[in-house]
């Protein structure tokens, strides 16, 4: 057996150590954060979100059209998945140990795992190519195929909480057992699946990757769906790699923006689930 | 549809809906109808992911064709004469990723330690949870971004001290990043399966006379190592698939390369950057093929993981 002082004196080392490392992580947070909000906020005043993007060489400019082509993917997203993820979601908790709801579970899991940029070039063969152009339509699918299985596995996790107990009252008072599921167990499990809804919603806000050949970008304010469109994302992305200072500066406010409304979604996710969350 | 069976259900496991017995049929409509949604969405999602993997392997049937298994070991990447390989991204993936997997390895190993056994409750362990859980949180092109203006100059000013080829970009600037954005998984899966070691084991070692070190070294580790080992997996899976803040970092050169300080490319950055570029349809399918590939390894690697957990609940659930 060795020294027991020197038992003691590894054991105070390595929780030291344990420390140091762990507040660590604390450093590359507070960097980013630090040179997003310094560089960011010098950028943004009234005129950033309302104007256009300059061209080369003029002062100025906005990130209103990538703030609105954001907006309009993240809704377009939301109803792609939000309706067959709930159903999926129901199907998975209600036939929980059919040989169909395995699979159906599989393929949510294998979904999930998929990298961002593969989703791009499945939307980009399946709605770019017959179309012909690059659409904002195309990076909706893109998008929406990446937070169905977050919708899914949400739906399916919240439902399987509510206690039995509840959808047999319901049932006893003779409600049907379709209107149980929609009046009953759903709504219980609201906070939930808006909280799924809204990490999901986190997730796809950010990407960039599956949008870089179906949304594409666009210097322009477009509504239409079928144009390409731009989105905050990837203005950060062409305007960073852009050697002109004052595109840097612009990629910068529009990070600080990103970083802010993603913020403002978690916080909501977590307001939700304090203030909703139904327990039994 | 589905109807109810009496034997596979034992009462505590909810295996079948609770569905009501002679129903008149008009009153029935409804409640078929809600039964084919759930079957119809359930089905979707199945062809969806069919579909997805079809779409794949069908657009990458031309380079396939063309190329055979030298597309996984050749790396010659020439569009002007037509030959493709994909052997350095492959390469160049795996050594990022991995890279980053052994710089985050010490620190998301500390983090499951430190808030799944020394501070489980109270203020600092929460305010430290949420402070990795927004690390997560940040998108990846803002990774990227701060990765190619802030720390690319920090690596070349490094370089240039060690006597390096001074790029600044490259496999080891993208394995930094990368190691930063998935230190949060690997971390909070591990704190979680930490947590999840039973105290009379603990406390049994401390009744031994062991030290704190001593028990996490020879109890706690060693229980929860499964765990550990598949929130590894999956942010090494993460880190396969991430493509933007890599892009931005890695330099984009398509040679074979090892020396981790050299600009590269990942099968990931090699899409990003070529696919609108890409002209012809051998061109443009050896891309595709290259996302099938991408494809097939993180799914490999997601699954190893959540095997991994999955065996760990069926263990934890008997006890």
């Amino acid at each position: 057996m060795k020294n027991l002082k020197f038992r003691i004196m590894i054991d105070k080392f390595f929780i030291i150590l344990i420390a140091i490392l762990t507040f660590a992580i604390i450093v590359p947070l507070f960097a980013i954060l630090f040179y997003v909000v310094k560089q960011g906020v010098s950028v943004i005043n009234w005129e950033f979100f309302v104007s256009l993007p300059a061209p080369i060489g003029v002062k100025g400019g906005g990130i209103s059209n990538a703030i609105v082509g954001t907006l309009i993917l993240i809704f377009l997203s939301a109803i792609i998945s939000i309706p067959l993820g709930i159903t999926a979601g129901i199907f998975l908790s209600e036939y929980n140990s059919s040989r169909l709801s395995n699979y159906v579970r599989l393929s949510t899991e294998i979904l999930q795992g998929i990298p961002s940029i593969v989703m791009g070039i499945i939307a980009y063969i399946w709605i770019v190519k017959p179309i012909g152009r690059f659409s904002a339509l195309s990076g909706a699918v893109a998008l929406g195929i990446m937070m169905l299985p977050l919708v899914v596995k949400s739906t399916e996790e919240n439902l399987r909480l509510i206690p039995q107990s509840l959808r047999e009252a319901s049932l006893a008072l003779g409600v049907p057992y379709y209107r149980t599921i929609l009046k009953v167990v759903l709504p219980a499990s609201l906070s939930g699946i808006l909280t799924g809804i809204l990490i999901g919603i986190a997730r796809v806000a950010g990407e960039t990757a599956p949008l870089l050949f179906t949304a594409f970008g666009s210097p322009y304010m477009n509504v239409n769906i079928l144009k390409p469109i731009n989105s905050l994302p990837l203005l950060i992305f062409n305007y960073a790699s852009s050697p002109y200072h004052e595109w840097q500066r612009i990629a910068w406010g529009a990070s600080f923006v990103l970083i802010v409304f993603v913020l403002i979604l978690s916080l909501m996710t977590k307001g939700l689930t304090r203030k909703w969350k139904t327990e039994f | 549809m589905e109807t109810p069976s009496l034997s596979r259900s034992n009462g505590l496991v909810r295996d079948t809906p609770l569905t009501r017995p002679n129903i008149s049929s008009k009153r029935n409509f409804p409640e078929i109808f809600f039964r084919f949604t759930l079957f119809l969405s359930g089905i979707v999602v199945l062809l969806l992911i069919s579909a997805i993997l079809l779409t794949l392997i069908l657009n990458a049937l031309p380079s396939i064709k063309a190329f055979g298994l030298e597309f996984l070991s050749s790396s010659t990447w020439d569009p002007v004469s037509g030959k493709f390989g994909s052997l350095a991204f492959i390469v160049g993936t795996l050594l990022t990723s991995f890279l980053a997997l052994i710089i985050s390895i010490p620190f998301s190993l500390a983090i499951s330690i430190f808030l799944g056994e020394y501070y489980k409750k109270g203020g600092l362990p929460s305010t430290l949870g949420s402070t990795i859980e927004l690390l997560s949180g940040i998108p990846s092109i803002i990774y990227g971004f701060w990765g190619l203006l802030i720390l690319a100059p920090i690596v070349r000013a490094m370089e240039m001290k060690l006597g390096i080829v001074p790029y600044g970009v490259g496999i080891f600037t993208a394995s930094i990043i990368l190691a930063i954005m998935i230190i949060p998984y690997s971390a909070s899966l591990g704190r979680d399966v930490i947590n999840l070691v039973p105290s009379e084991l603990k406390e049994g070692a401390y009744a031994l006379g062991a030290t704190r070190f001593e028990v996490i070294k020879k109890i706690v580790v060693p229980y929860a190592r499964s765990g550990i080992i598949a929130g590894f997996l999956l942010s090494l899976g993460r880190a396969l698939g991430e493509t933007m803040a890599v892009t931005m970092v890695i330099g984009n050169a398509n040679f074979f390369t090892l020396n981790i300080f050299s600009p590269a490319n990942t099968m990931a950055s090699i899409i990003a950057n070529e696919f609108t570029e890409a002209t012809g349809k051998l061109y443009l399918s050896s891309l595709i093929e290259i996302g099938l590939v991408l494809f097939l390894i993180t799914a490999v690697i997601n699954f190893t993981g959540k095997w991994i957990i999955n065996r760990l609940d069926i263990r934890g659930s008997k006890k």
